[in-house]
């Protein structure tokens, strides 16, 4: 009879995480589950709304990355109506992406990431979040948080909202760029060109201070899933969906997103209200896969930007060249590389002159009755799949968002860390911290990983081979 | 015609025989929430945030439909009258489904505007989240029974001045709402000549275009006062702004 250690939400309001370690009669780790709590039921509401209403509605039920869902929605809006959308909206709507990349990647690593980095995982849980992390090293963090804006401030000028912006819609979006947002932006262009590098050498000089830490962080064999473009180069908004092993081999390519549903499948477990999605040709749990950053850093041949390119190079060395990068600890690494690309990109964007075109939505009816979108959102590929009625009233709506996806994952790396750091029948500190930090590599768009200020709120139980509750932690 | 001369909070204001308390108060500028009064088209009474004391008089007055009299001392704005009033939107609030964040009338609707108008913070009713139509069969409109106040506007615009008559009211108390036709699909009716003029008059969200997403729907009122003033005093006024 297997043991287990819980660590479980005080609310479920607040988001908390709740982990169970199952043990085994020999007290060893024998799974460790990460159980989701929070349920939005969100598709089901949706029934009987219009297809146009989408958009914003889904950016407002997501607040974690509303932008990605905006423009994920607003594809699958296309895809019903089945038009071409303008140029220009094309062009504001990658922008739209990648201010989302900005915002939220920043925020993983300076605001979420850092403070354990640089504090150290056993300093003082009380200073281990961005305000310890403010009086040790100003300047840094003072430079994350204007990054972090840097992303806002495009959202805030396409959207006209920091977040929930309805602004793209189905056909293109709703306002134009002006010339004055744009000048705005190039000047501060290279402070935040400064910062992503920054971020990047950070991170590079953390790899050699966790080196011992590092092999045991979630370093497991899956798949990597994601979106590539026509050139196998990475990609945000459009391309098509490319799956590579663990030893770098692609096993499929060229998958319009669109059917995204004949290759993946989703998993239930009564313990949690995330799906499980799973690659279906390999099975249920078989067909473990992970999006995100090192899923497409993993997947893509190359970078169009040269100062990401550079480190993809270095990036692909972190694996013998018989392997993918297989170790999740990297997802630091392969998002802020994903970062200095986003700002590169964006640059580029700025000096298009179609970006100020003027003509950004097309207008049709509803020519298909189904439709999906496809996005990379920062966390890994989103995809919204609608069926509508002639009408464009919706009867039913799929969301196969990131985090999901990256569920067997991230129980995975829990389960690795578990093993790792178990101590006797008691949950230590260190064990915690390391759990916590492991979740984090995923970034997941759980609101209990997301508390800015301070700790992941987690609940941990110790239950022996016979449910019989062995420690308990609650923070 | 006779001249009548009453009171209204305080203040001496004379008035033509037949004219209503609401009439006289527009005239002078008193302010007096409403909502479902439109200028141009037939008077109901129904929802009741026109509300008046008439001393002498137990029960509360709607100023739309209350003709003056002589003598007649009214008070519009007590704390009783105002508590009325939030209580009225706030029915309102709760019987519908009423999320303006991803409403397509956010910003241009008058319930909305009537709620900051009466000073409602919150919403102290139980909500009752029914589950309510959306009929989007019409080509170019579609109706969203989750945001309709039952103003009756559309419904008389449809028959007064477009002389369609393809709307009505059907069932009764919590169940009441507004159909097309004999309770067929919009899309189906055949009187609906699609002039829009039921959008244009809806005070909210449950109106409206096509294809339009959250927060821009903007309703054009003018087009109303324009037709009434053409037909009855041959007369052109600007169409967008009543002019
Ligand atoms: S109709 Fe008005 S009150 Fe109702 S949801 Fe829309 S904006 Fe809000
Ligand atoms: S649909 Fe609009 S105009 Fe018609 S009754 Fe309802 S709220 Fe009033
Ligand atoms: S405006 Fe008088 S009752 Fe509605």
């Amino acid at each position: 009879m297997p043991e287990l250690i819980t660590i479980a939400p005080v609310t479920r309001i607040e988001g908390h995480a709740k982990i169970t370690i199952h043990l085994n009669a020999k007290g060893e780790v024998e799974d460790a589950r990460f159980h989701v709590n929070e349920f939005r039921g969100f598709e089901k509401f949706c029934e009987g709304r219009l297809v146009w209403e989408m958009p914003g509605l889904t950016s407002r039920i997501c607040g974690i990355c509303p932008a990605s869902h905006l423009v994920t929605s607003a594809k699958a809006g296309d895809d019903i109506l089945a038009i071409g959308i303008p140029e220009t909206a094309e062009k504001l709507r990658r922008m739209l992406t990648l201010a989302q990349w900005i915002q939220s990647h920043a925020l993983s690593f300076f605001h979420l990431s850092s403070p354990d980095f640089l504090l150290g995982f056993e300093a003082d849980p009380a200073l281990r979040n961005i305000f310890g992390l403010l009086q040790h090293n100003k300047e840094f963090t003072r430079k994350g948080i204007r990054l972090r804006k840097f992303g806002q401030q495009i959202i805030e000028f396409l959207g006209g909202r920091r977040i929930h912006t309805p602004w793209a819609v189905a056909g293109g979006v709703r306002e134009p760029f002006t010339k004055e947002e744009r000048d705005k932006l190039l000047e501060w262009y290279p402070e935040v060109r400064e910062t992503a590098l920054l971020a990047v050498e950070t991170i590079k000089k953390i790899h050699d201070t966790f080196k011992k830490e590092i092999p045991a962080f979630g370093n497991f064999h899956s798949l990597f899933v994601g979106l590539v473009g026509p050139k196998g180069e990475l990609e945000y908004y459009g391309g098509n969906l490319r799956i590579m092993d663990s030893t770098g081999n692609i096993i499929a390519d060229n998958i319009d997103p669109r059917k995204y549903y004949e290759h993946f499948g989703e998993a239930s477990e009564s313990w949690s209200y995330l799906k499980f999605p799973y690659y279906k040709p390999l099975g249920y749990p078989k067909g473990i896969y992970r999006v995100g950053p090192l899923a497409r850093l993993n997947i893509c041949n190359r970078i169009e930007t040269p100062l990401a390119e550079q480190e993809r190079k270095l990036f692909k060395k972190l694996a013998p060249t018989t392997e993918s990068v297989n170790n999740s600890f990297y997802y630091h690494y392969a998002r802020l590389i994903e970062l200095l690309f986003a700002v590169e990109k964006v640059e580029e964007l700025l000096h298009d002159p179609i970006i100020l075109g003027t003509h950004v939505r097309s207008k049709a009816e509803i020519n298909r009755l189904e439709g999906v979108g496809a996005a990379e959102a920062p966390r890994g590929t989103l995809f919204h799949h609608y069926w509508v009625d002639e009408n464009g009233v919706l009867k039913k709506v799929n969301m196969l968002i990131a985090t999901a996806q990256n569920n067997m994952a991230m129980n995975r790396t829990v389960r690795q860390i578990a093993t790792h750091f178990l101590d006797g029948r008691k949950i230590t500190e260190p064990m915690l911290n390391r759990i916590e930090a492991g979740i984090r590599c995923f970034d997941p768009c759980l609101s209990c990983s997301t508390h800015a200020a301070g700790q992941m709120p987690l609940h941990v139980q110790m239950v022996d081979a016979d449910g019989y509750i062995l420690d308990e932690v609650r923070r | 015609m006779a001249i009548k001369t009453l009171t209204i909070d305080g203040d001496q204001y004379s008035a033509q025989e037949g004219e209503t308390i609401l009439t006289v108060m527009r005239q002078h500028n008193i302010p007096i929430p409403t909502l479902c009064h439109l200028e141009g088209l037939s008077t109901v009474g129904a929802c009741r945030l026109c509300v008046v004391q008439v001393e002498g008089i137990p029960k509360l007055l709607p100023a739309c439909t209350t003709r003056v009299e002589e003598g007649m001392v009214i008070h519009t704005a007590t704390d009783k009258l105002k508590k009325y009033r939030r209580m009225i939107i706030a029915l309102l609030a709760s019987e519908g489904n009423h999320v303006c964040a991803v409403c397509v009338a956010n910003n241009h609707c008058e319930l909305q505007e009537l709620a900051y108008q009466v000073g409602l913070v919150r919403v102290r009713y139980p909500y009752l989240f029914p589950k309510k139509s959306l009929d989007a069969t019409h080509k170019e409109y579609v109706m969203d029974r989750n945001r309709c106040v039952l103003c009756t506007r559309c419904v008389r615009v449809c028959d007064e001045v477009e002389g369609a008559h393809v709307w009505d009211v059907a069932g009764r108390g919590i169940n009441c709402e507004i159909v097309t036709g004999l309770d067929d699909a919009w899309g189906k009716t055949e009187t609906c000549t699609s002039c829009g003029k039921c959008v244009m008059v809806c005070p909210t969200g449950a109106l409206f275009e096509k294809g339009v997403t959250v927060a821009e729907m903007e309703k054009q009122k003018g087009f109303l006062k324009y037709i009434i003033t053409a037909r009855q005093k041959k007369e052109w006024v600007s169409f967008t702004d009543g002019q």
